[in-house]
């Protein structure tokens, strides 16, 4: 078992895609760099956080993107964001099986943050393009910076979302909202209850996420293989079903997972903490 | 600009834009056509109820009255920050509304937004960044965090940030800054119901904001990234 959270991107894309067969495109050797960043004196990567190319998975044609956590937190700048819509786009044109994006970002990168924003909201018109053209993206989330921000919006624009139980998918991170409403609104600090509010056995059990593995290489790979055909075209009935969903949810008044988990019929629910990931599994989607 | 200052300009004194809370939307008759109308107020946060809110008006609109334009009224100061909207999964809920918006623009319908006070991030992204184009009163500012936030998250100076945000485009926040940028299309000047007129009728249905931001230099490389992996070997 290799955790998915302590590879980095390049490492999870080599063991997670079929051996050897992933093609990078923009390499490091390119140097292809931040404009922005130098102007700040920030240090800044031959690849500006993001590696993209084509692979097999399972013998079928993919195309994959990986964020580097550990650059910039994963941020989103003009030339990172101008990559992943390049290879959004390029499937568009050269239709792959699907696209793999396994997201690691705290969203906008706020040293370059109006060409951030702008480019988010640009990966976001072409993830939904490759959608509706009825080729799956399937977004990965298990590194240890989680997915924030613009980029949490954006994995939720796409067909399928695998997590693993240490895998975070949210909007706002603990400490923004800590430093805008008080330590007593969210305990930035308090590991479990980050994890209970934002962390893949959350998201698997509110249906947030399609898929919970453990931290796990294999177990990633696993679950994209058997997302490969996960196509769903958003059409009006798929929106309304939505909607009745998430406004659903508007009837619980609290903001403590476990109540919350009690409240939409998960047995025990205090008990989900502690559970691993299987057993959570087996409690199925509320 | 308040928006009801806004509203009377645009379609005169009987406009027919309600407000609930901090949630505008109305259906108005410009130019002997009809057009729907929705938008926030009050530098609204937007939660996962707000969000809601205005992806329930896109989607009646679609069901309702196929191909009937939309104008988004965008005064908001981003996602609100809360622990429970966070449980609630608002990441989704506005994944939800900017998807309402896009299906919208596919199946025909004519998305413009209107920044006419403040617009910061994931308010933004989901609303005006989404349309088919995305315009601004000049008065209107545009940005991404307050600076002391930004300074905790950068872990860079508040006091570098402020002498950035004065000279550096891609930093500073305004809204002169995001049409260079491409990101807001043009600014609406002086006769306000012309402008609108003249927004609706130039819609683009395309992405153009890559090669707008490069071609007017505020964003040299998006673009050229973008054709770089369409082309690589």
């Amino acid at each position: 078992m290799i955790s998915f959270a302590e590879c980095s991107a390049r490492e999870r894309l080599a063991l997670l895609l079929d051996e050897g067969s992933f093609h990078e495109w923009l390499p490091p050797s390119r140097k292809l760099t931040s404009p922005h960043l130098a102007a700040l004196g920030v240090p800044s990567a031959f690849d500006d956080g993001v590696a993209i190319g084509r692979a097999t998975l399972a013998g079928s044609p993919v195309f994959v993107a990986a964020q580097e956590g550990q650059f910039m937190g994963g941020g989103v700048g003009e030339v990172h964001g101008a990559k992943l819509v390049g290879l959004l786009q390029r499937a568009l044109r050269d239709r792959p099986t699907a696209v793999l994006l396994l997201a690691e970002s705290g969203g906008v990168r706020l040293h370059e943050a109006n060409a951030g924003l702008i480019a988010v909201s640009e990966v976001m018109r072409a993830l939904l393009d490759v959608r509706a053209a009825g080729i799956p993206v399937i977004v990965l989330i298990g590194g240890t910076g989680g997915c924030f921000g613009g980029m949490g919006i954006v994995a939720r624009c796409a067909d399928h979302v695998v997590m693993s139980d240490i895998g975070r998918l949210a909007m706002s991170g603990p400490e923004v909202i800590e430093a805008s409403h008080g330590v007593e609104e969210f305990d930035s600090r308090d590991r479990a209850l980050v994890w209970r509010t934002t962390g893949g056995k959350h998201r698997w059990l509110t249906g947030d996420c399609d898929a919970l593995v453990e931290d796990d290489v294999a177990a990633f790979r696993a679950a994209a293989i058997a997302a490969l055909q996960a196509s769903h075209p958003v059409t009006l009935a798929l929106l309304e079903a939505e909607h009745a969903r998430l406004t659903a949810r508007l009837a619980f008044t609290g903001a403590e997972a476990v109540e919350l988990w009690a409240a939409i019929g998960v047995p025990d629910a205090a008990r989900v903490p502690d559970l691993d990931v299987a057993a959570v599994t087996a409690l199925g989607v509320h | 600009m308040d928006w009801q200052t806004l509203a009377t300009q645009l379609f005169g004194a009987d406009h027919g834009i309600t407000r609930e809370g901090d949630f505008l939307h109305g259906e108005v008759t410009f130019d002997g056509a009809p057009l729907s109308v929705i938008g926030t107020t009050a530098h609204a946060a937007i939660g996962v109820q707000l969000a809601l809110q205005q992806a329930r008006a896109v989607l009646d609109l679609m069901a309702h009255h196929p191909g009937r334009p939309l104008l988004l009224l965008i005064d908001t100061q981003g996602q609100q920050l809360r622990r429970r909207d966070e449980l609630l999964g608002i990441n989704r809920a506005m994944a939800h509304l900017g998807q309402c918006l896009d299906l919208a623009r596919r199946r025909g319908h004519r998305v413009l937004g209107l920044v006419y006070d403040q617009a910061l991030s994931g308010g933004f992204i989901t609303s005006g960044l989404i349309a088919d184009a995305c315009d601004a009163l000049p008065e209107a500012e545009i940005r991404v965090m307050r600076l002391p936030a930004m300074a905790r998250v950068t872990k860079l100076p508040e006091s570098l940030l402020a002498e950035l945000s004065e000279s550096n485009p891609v930093f500073a926040p305004g809204v002169r800054n995001y049409v260079a940028m491409g990101g807001v299309r043009q600014l609406w000047q002086g006769d306000l119901a012309q402008a609108l007129r003249n927004a609706l009728a130039t819609a683009p249905t395309d992405d153009r904001r890559a090669a707008e931001g490069a071609a007017r230099g505020g964003r040299r490389l998006a673009a050229s990234v973008t054709r770089l992996v369409l082309d690589a070997a």
